[in-house]
Formats: structure tokens, C-alpha cells, sequence
């Protein structure tokens, strides 16, 4: 019940946030909504049992990347792209594609509704002292920790591409 | 505390002073950089100390204390000469036993009074900071070098020292002559280092290790199991290569050439590195290997010979040399001359407590010898000295003890030590009377020179300029001090090893017994001598330096000294001398120019062969780009002009849907998407 | 307990709106967040399928994806400063060098 609770409540807050997301005029007010969006999203990860993901994301993508955007809206954001216009030519044509698109996407979930529907919980993933942290690491650090290691590259690369393209240009240049 | 198990520490403070002073010494106040390097010495000084007195406290039988700290590299398996095989592993270990605890004391202690004589000395110097950060440096490797419990770690060391070394003989190196030693001294040294580097692959190829207690018992093991044998071709080979390190490090004949030039260096760098310290670690890796040599009879006579002819051979250069740090330092090679001497007759105490003895007096005169500069301004020419006696009296007086006690006059250290080689040389069964009699020469030689030195700096009459003279004044008391020390130290440092014929127990030598066991070999039985003989051959050796102390006095006290008489009392040797055997000009002649010959041969053949071909290929190239010019302009390019034309041309229709704008793209991409998931649903039917 | 399909329902719902935002906003930094509305739905559904299935796995595979989401932001963060000190302005449609 209280995942039930949970899910509505969280899931109502996402969708309504990120329409606001793509819908305001003001820059940063759309930032703010993201926020509330990447929050609730954080809200269903708990009531899917993923503690630690919840955490993540609240620390990374609130505390880190939303925070990243506000950063880069202070430095940049022009008062007049407010007052102009905020949709392209092709708007109409996108929504219409779009409408297709989440239809076909409702379409497939539906028509696999039943396989999603197990005949009893499978064995809860907390089991005895593991605990979800405890899982996630076990898995990061053994089966996927090439993957993890070549994680950690790519940011270091991220990290540099966004230095070079944000500095400064040189007179030479 | 337990120092034992701390000894890996003695090294390491010098490094921290080197790392404070080498990174951020140029921000720091110069009485700042000082107490830090001197201070990193004493701590040194301190745990060495007590280490040594904790090692003093256990059974003779049980000084021996390895400390390993972790494995240093393990390069795997290795076939050895006995056929077995080997891991080529080395530990990083330090080994504390009675022959490197008076190796640490002599470094920490000796080192400790230079390094506090330096803040003095180099105040006005710029890059002083650099020039404590070297001598941490080279207190480090040092301690290293005699501390290590393998060959490995000694050879680290040892090469630490001579890139310190080269680095503080280069210190002037706005001055050519100071590059032009100090690449001289780090050359001369490779040639010694190669002669180590295949002693030690020798030894690895034929015990399996490199440790030194290891090496021991195997070379023990060996001869009691018969598979060694006293002569093998083997343990003369590895002894001769170690020699070769020996003579590039210790500045014997024949790669004696670099020590008299490094004086270009500081006073205090010529007191500790050349001195003191670093020219003594060939005699303590051959006393360090006296297992090896002990097994090789014919090396060790090669090593007392070399040893008796350095003596001989850089005094009689000494007699006649001017400045005043080059008399010190061809008194040096002669000492180190000594000392190889009593190693190759196989005293390896006296040997050890000549280097100690000798640490204190040769520190002292070169002390005092900076102290004289200092006063000078920068003066080394003996010839514009004289009469200073009063005007700078605590340098004169330390430096008198020093002198005499070089000379070997009783009651001071040289005495005890220079005596007691004398006799090993003369009573030893690998000894010769011909070796004591080259010994008891050079004794005469050594007091002759270190007196004519003393009587022509501080006696007569004054040859000082006169812009000169109104300047000279005594040095600071960090300066005077350790002048003062060192010269208590080169009185009481003898009482250490009072031979048995004074009443005496020799106790330095039965402190360094442990080390220096005898390998069960049989040799030829000692011969006995009554103590009276014993005394009797001291009172002689005594009696010559005595005789060259008079002689200096007659030539060098009694008439004030003029160039011209000392040229002509010389007669066809003074030339020979003066311009020390001729053997730097040799060696240019051998080796030197031969090299540049070589590199010039080189150059020519670079400047007309190779820049030959390399233009005539250019010009060759220049005319191929002409013709492929005209093909790439015309041929080329025009097959490339027209296919640009035609696509321009056709793709206007194109030009319409590619409209440049990224949401475009995206929208087509999307539908993209709706077309594969809609053939995925219902395409499939 | 909820089915899984209701999670896959909203993931569908946050992706279709992130789709909506990239393909009509001119303001570049809208559209740089719906980009992050996608990435996030796509981690709904990884997460409902690895409570699904009982295997950590899914979760595994949304730390990558916001490892990715994070090295994607600060690129185009950094592409969007770059255009603004080129360009004097975040429209996407003043943009059309692609074309040339």
C-alpha cells in the first residue's frame, strides 16, 4: 500500500514537473522543475527498493549536474530569450510524432502487462546482511568493474573536453 | 627506544632535510635552511649513537643486526657458476655490525661538524639552500653505502655519492674549471663503477646472493666443503673487479687523477666528500669484502701494492704543490694509499682505524684550510701567505694539532693508526719489508709536506697583498668550533687502539673482529717479535717523520720561503712534480683526445657523407616536386574540380531536406524510431 | 505492491515528454534537460525491471547511466559556452552550420 502510495504520489509529481520542465518560459524555472522531477524520480527508485540509487540520485544529479546547469544558466542566460519565441517551426509536426511514439510505447507495455505480473514476489533482493549498497558494490566491484573503470575514463575525458571547449580563446587562435 | 631496529631511519632524516631544503629552501631564511640541514645530521648522529651502544651492549658473537624492510625487486631465477639455481632477489635491508656502526659514526658525527662549519663558511654564497640540500643528499647516500646489507644497496649508495659528488665539486659551475672537475670526477668514477658493477654480477653468478652475511657463509661453507678453493681464478677476478671500483671511489693509482681537481668544489664539500667520507667507501667495501680477498692472496697483494705506490706516488706530488687544498688532497690520495696498504697485507682493523683516524685530521686540516681561505678572500695560493700564526689563532692552532697529527707524532691519533699499519705491513706473512720501507718513506714525505704547508701559511714572513692583508680576520665560531672538536678528536681518536706493546688492549681491533673473522686458510705462521722489537720499529718510523719535520723546518721556517730555491733544491724532479708525473697530460694524450679525435672523425664523417646524401636527396626531391606539381595541379586537382562541379550541380533537391538545423535531424531520427517499432509490432505478421 | 507495467508506464510518459522538449524548444538549455528527463526515464525502467527480476544488476546499469548522464551534461555545458561567446545566443536554430 505504501508503495502504491509512494508511486502515485512520486510518479504525479515527475510527470506534472517535467511538462512544466519543457513548458517554461524562464530558464531557470525550468531548472527548478527538473529538480522537482529528478526528486520524485529519486522517490520511486526507493519504492523499488534501490536505496542507494535514490541516494545517487539526489547527490549526483541534483547536488551535481542540476546544480552544473543553474551554474552555466548564471553565467549565460540572455534576459531576452524569455520574451522570444520559445518553440520551433516544427512544432506541431514534433507533437504529432511524439503522440505516435508514446502510443506505440503504451501499446507495447500493455500488451506485455501479464508477463510483468509474477505469480508470487520473487526472493526479496535484501536478503540477510547484504543490504542494497552492499549489492550494488559487490556488483560494481567484481563482475562489472572493467565497465567501471572505463566509467571513471570516460568522465576524466568529459572532464577535459569541457575545459578546452570552455576556456577562454587565445589571441594565437 | 630500540635504535636497532631503527637504523633504517639514520638514513632517512638526511633525506627529509634534502627534500625541505632542495624544494622550498630558496623561500627560507638562511639560519633556517642551516638548522635544518645540520639539524637532520644530528638526528642522524643521535640514533646511530644509540643504535651503536645497544649493538655494544650484546655478546661480540651476536653484533650483527639486519633490518629488512620490504623486498626490494625479485627478477626470478638465475643459473649460478655451481650449477644450481638462484633467485636474483634483494632485499631492501640495512645491516648494523662493528665495521659500519664506525662507518655511520664517522659519517654522522664528521658530517654533523661540517655541515654546522658550512652555515658559517657558505653564508655569503648564493644557492645556499642548494648547497645543503646536496650535502643532505650526500649524507643520505653515504649512509646508504655503508648501512646497506647488500651489495645493491651499497652500489645505490655509492652511485649517490658520486653524483653528489659531481654535483658539489660543480657548485661553482659558473667557473669552467669547477665543470671540467666535476665532469672529470664523474667520469674517472664510471670507470671505477664499471669494475664494481661486474664484482657484483661475479659474486651473484657465484654464491646465488648478494647479501653480505650471505656472501660470507657461503664463501665459509664453500672452503669447508672443499668446493672453494684459496687462488681460484674466480675469487681473484671478483676481488680485482671490486679493486677497480675501489681505486675510481678511494683515488688510487691509476684513477687517482679526479680527487686533486675536485678541490674545485667548497672547502667543506672537499672536508666531507673528498676527505672524510666518500673516498673512504672503497676501503670499507674492500674490508666489507675481506671474505673475498681473504680467498684471493694474489689481489690482495695487488691491492697493498697499488696501495704502497699511491702512497709514495701522491706525496712526492704533494711536496712541491702550492695551493693550499691540493697539498690536502694529494695528502688524501697518500693516506687512502696507507690504508689500502694495511687491507692488502690483511689488517683490515688498521686499515678501518687508519679511515677513522684519518676522518678526524684530514676533516680538520681541510677545516682549517677553509678557515685560512676564508680569512684570505678566496686566497689558496700558499706562496701569497704567510706569518697568519697571530692574526687567525684558533685555525692555527687546531690546524697545528691536525698536522702533527698527520705527521704520526705520538700521542695523537695519526700515530696510533699510521703505526699500527707499519707494523701489520712489516709482520704480516703478506706482508714485505719492502712495502714498510715505501710506508716508512712516505711517513717521512707526509710530515714534510704537511709541515712545509703549515710553516708557509702561518710562519715567515707575510707575501700578502696588501689590499688583502687589513681583511684578515678569525672565522666565526661556527666555523671555530667544529675546528676545535675535530681537533680533540684527532688527539683522543688514536686512544681507541692502543697497540698491546704500549700496555694497551688494541680494543678497535677486537671490536672489529666479529667482521674481520679469519677464514680458516692455512698460511705462513707469524712470525713472533718481542714488544722492544715492536717499539723499536715505531721509535724509527717516528724518528723519520721527525726528520722531515726538521727538514721542513730548516728549508721552510729557518729562511723564508722563495720560489727559486725551492725550484732549484728540486733540480730536473721539480718540473716532474710540479706538474704531478705529467699524468693528466697522459691520460689527454690516451685517452681524452682520442675520444675527441673520435668525435671529430665522426663529425666529418657526418658533415660530408651523410649531409651529402641528405642534400643531394633534397635536390633530388625538389626536382621530383616539380614534375609531380604539374600532375597534381593539372591531372589531380582537375579530376577533383570537375567531381565537385558535378555533385554541386546535382544536388540542389537534396540542398532543400538537409536544412542544417540539429531538431530537424532529431525529428527524422525519431521517426526512425516509430518506423522500427512499428515494424517490430506489426511489420512481422 | 504495484505491477511493473505502471513503472514502465510513467518511464514512458518522462521519455516522451524529454522527446517532446528536444525536438521543439529552441532554448538550448531546455533542451540539454530533457535530455536528462529521457536519461532518467530509461532508469526508471532499469530499475523496475532489477526489482523485478530480484537482480542488482538493473542498478548497476543506472550508475553507468548517470555516469554517462554526468560526463554528457559537462560536455554540453561546456559546447553551450563555447556557442554562446561564438554566437551571442542559445537558440538551436540559429545554429545551422551543419549545413554548408
Amino acid at each position: 500500500m505504501l508503495e502504491l502510495a509512494l508511486f502515485y504520489i512520486f510518479g504525479t509529481i515527475a510527470v506534472v514537473s517535467a511538462i512544466l520542465v519543457i513548458t517554461q518560459h524562464n530558464v531557470v524555472h525550468s531548472a527548478i522543475f527538473l529538480a522537482g522531477t529528478l526528486l520524485s524520480v529519486a522517490g520511486i527508485f526507493l519504492a523499488l527498493n534501490a536505496e542507494f540509487l535514490a541516494g545517487v540520485q539526489v547527490i549526483v544529479y541534483v547536488g551535481g549536474i542540476l546544480v552544473l546547469f543553474v551554474f552555466v544558466i548564471m553565467l549565460i542566460a540572455v534576459e531576452r530569450s524569455t520574451f522570444e519565441r520559445q518553440f520551433n517551426r516544427q512544432w506541431k509536426i514534433a507533437l504529432i510524432t511524439s503522440a505516435i511514439l508514446i502510443g506505440e510505447l503504451v501499446y507495447v507495455v500493455y500488451q506485455g502487462r501479464d508477463t510483468f505480473v509474477l505469480a508470487e514476489p520473487a526472493v526479496p533482493l535484501v536478503q540477510g546482511a547484504a543490504g542494497n549498497s552492499q549489492q550494488v558494490g559487490m556488483g560494481l566491484y567484481t563482475t562489472y568493474l572493467l565497465p567501471f573503470e572505463i566509467a571513471s575514463i570516460l568522465l576524466l575525458v568529459a572532464i577535459v573536453g569541457a575545459v578546452v571547449l570552455a576556456k577562454k580563446k587565445t589571441q594565437t587562435e | 627506544m630500540n635504535f636497532l631496529d631503527l637504523i633504517w631511519l639514520i638514513p632517512l632524516f638526511p633525506v627529509v632535510g634534502f627534500l625541505v631544503n632542495g624544494l622550498i629552501g630558496k623561500r627560507l631564511p638562511k639560519s633556517v635552511v642551516g638548522i635544518i640541514g645540520a639539524g637532520a645530521v644530528l638526528v642522524s648522529f643521535i640514533f646511530s649513537a644509540g643504535a651503536v651502544l645497544q649493538l655494544a651492549q650484546l655478546p661480540a658473537e651476536e653484533r650483527s643486526h639486519t633490518v629488512r624492510l620490504y623486498q626490494w625487486f625479485d627478477a626470478g631465477a638465475a643459473q649460478t657458476l655451481g650449477g644450481q639455481m638462484a633467485r636474483f632477489q634483494v632485499d631492501f635491508g640495512f645491516l648494523l655490525d662493528p665495521l659500519s656502526s664506525v662507518m655511520i659514526l664517522v659519517v654522522t658525527g664528521i658530517g654533523f661538524l661540517i655541515h654546522v662549519y658550512s652555515t658559517g663558511y657558505m653564508h655569503e654564497e648564493d644557492g645556499f639552500y642548494r648547497f645543503f640540500a646536496y650535502l643532505n643528499l650526500f649524507m643520505f647516500s653515504m649512509l646508504t653505502l655503508v648501512l646497506g646489507s647488500n651489495y645493491l644497496m651499497m652500489f645505490i649508495g655509492w652511485e649517490g655519492v658520486g653524483l653528489c659528488s659531481y654535483l658539489l665539486i660543480g657548485y661553482y659551475f659558473h667557473k669552467k674549471s669547477a665543470g671540467d672537475a666535476a665532469k672529470k670526477a664523474f667520469v674517472v668514477n664510471r670507470v671505477g663503477d664499471w669494475g664494481l658493477s661486474i664484482g657484483i654480477m661475479l659474486i651473484f653468478v657465484s654464491f646465488g646472493t648478494i647479501e653480505f652475511t650471505a656472501v660470507g657463509e657461503a664463501v665459509r661453507e664453500g672452503l669447508a666443503a672443499g668446493s672453494f678453493s684459496v687462488s681460484d681464478p674466480l675469487f681473484i677476478g671478483i676481488a680485482l673487479a671490486l679493486f677497480v671500483g675501489a681505486t675510481g671511489k678511494s683515488a688510487q693509482l691509476p684513477l687517482y687523477v679526479w680527487l686533486p681537481d675536485a678541490m674545485e668544489g667548497p672547502t667543506p664539500v672537499s672536508a666531507l666528500i673528498h676527505a672524510a667520507t666518500m673516498v673512504t667507501a672503497g676501503v670499507y667495501m674492500v674490508a666489507r669484502s675481506n671474505f673475498i680477498f681473504q680467498m684471493a692472496p694474489e689481489a690482495m697483494a695487488v691491492v697493498a701494492v697499488i696501495g704502497a705506490l699511491t702512497a709514495l706516488f701522491a706525496a712526492s706530488i704533494g711536496l712541491v704543490q702550492n695551493d693550499i687544498k691540493r697539498v690536502l688532497a694529494y695528502s688524501t690520495v697518500s693516506q687512502l694509499g696507507y690504508m689500502f696498504l694495511a687491507l692488502g697485507v690483511g689488517a683490515f682493523a688498521a686499515g678501518v682505524f687508519h679511515l677513522m683516524t684519518h676522518a678526524f685530521f684530514k676533516a680538520l686540516l681541510f677545516l682549517g684550510s677553509g678557515s685560512v681561505i676564508h680569512a684570505m678572500h678566496h686566497e689558496q695560493d700558499m706562496r701569497k701567505m704567510g706569518a697568519l700564526k697571530n692574526k687567525i689563532p684558533i685555525t692555527f692552532k687546531t690546524m697545528a694539532i691536525g698536522t702533527l697529527a698527520i705527521a704520526g707524532i705520538p700521542g695523537l691519533a695519526g700515530f696510533f693508526s699510521k703505526d699500527e699499519i707499519l707494523w701489520k705491513a712489516f709482520s704480516n706473512p703478506q706482508g714485505h719489508v719492502i712495502l714498510w720501507l715505501l710506508g716508512v718513506v712516505v711517513a717521512g714525505m707526509t710530515a714534510f709536506y704537511m709541515f712545509r704547508l703549515l710553516f708557509m701559511t702561518f710562519y715567515g714572513e707575510s707575501r700578502v697583498d696588501h689590499h688583502v692583508e687589513h681583511h684578515i680576520h678569525e672565522s666565526p665560531k661556527s666555523m671555530t668550533i667544529p675546528l676545535m672538536v675535530l681537533a680533540a678528536g684527532s688527539v683522543v681518536s688514536g686512544y681507541l687502539g692502543i697497540p698491546l706493546w704500549l700496555g694497551g688492549t688494541n680494543a678497535f681491533e677486537h671490536w672489529l673482529e666479529p667482521v674481520f673473522e679469519p677464514l680458516p686458510i692455512t698460511q705462513a705462521a707469524i712470525v713472533e717479535h718481542s714488544h722492544a722489537f715492536e717499539a723499536g720499529m715505531a721509535a724509527l718510523s717516528v724518528m723519520v717523520a721527525l726528520a722531515g719535520i726538521y727538514l721542513a723546518y730548516r728549508k721552510y721556517y729557518k729562511t723564508s720561503y722563495r720560489a727559486e730555491t725551492e725550484v732549484a733544491s728540486y733540480g730536473a724532479a721539480y718540473p716532474v712534480l710540479q706538474n704531478k708525473y705529467y699524468v693528466d697530460e697522459l691520460y689527454d694524450g690516451l685517452f681524452v683526445n682520442r675520444v675527441k679525435d673520435a668525435g671529430v672523425g665522426l663529425w666529418k664523417f657526418d658533415a660530408k657523407l651523410v649531409d651529402g646524401a641528405v642534400n643531394g636527396s633534397a635536390s633530388l626531391t625538389v626536382t621530383g616536386a616539380n614534375g609531380s606539381n604539374w600532375w597534381d595541379r593539372w591531372i589531380v586537382d582537375g579530376i577533383v574540380r570537375f567531381i565537385g562541379g558535378f555533385i554541386k550541380t546535382a544536388s540542389w533537391p537534396i540542398r532543400l531536406i538537409e536544412t542544417g538545423y540539429t531538431q530537424n535531424y532529431a525529428l527524422v531520427m525519431v521517426l526512425g524510431v516509430l518506423i522500427i517499432i512499428g515494424y517490430a509490432l506489426w511489420g512481422g505478421q | 505492491m504495484v505491477a511493473t507495467h505502471h513503472y514502465l508506464f510513467l518511464a514512458a510518459a518522462l521519455f516522451t515528454i524529454g522527446v517532446i522538449g528536444v525536438l521543439t524548444r529552441r532554448n538550448i538549455m531546455i533542451v540539454l534537460m530533457s535530455i536528462e528527463l529521457m536519461m532518467n526515464a530509461v532508469n526508471i525502467n532499469l530499475i523496475a525491471f532489477s526489482n523485478h527480476l530480484q537482480q542488482v544488476n538493473g542498478q548497476i546499469f543506472a550508475i553507468f547511466v548517470i555516469t554517462v548522464a554526468a560526463a554528457e551534461a559537462a560536455v554540453g555545458l561546456g559546447i553551450v559556452i563555447a556557442m554562446f561567446k561564438n554566437k551571442e545566443t542559445m537558440n538551436i536554430n540559429e545554429i545551422d552550420l551543419m549545413k554548408w
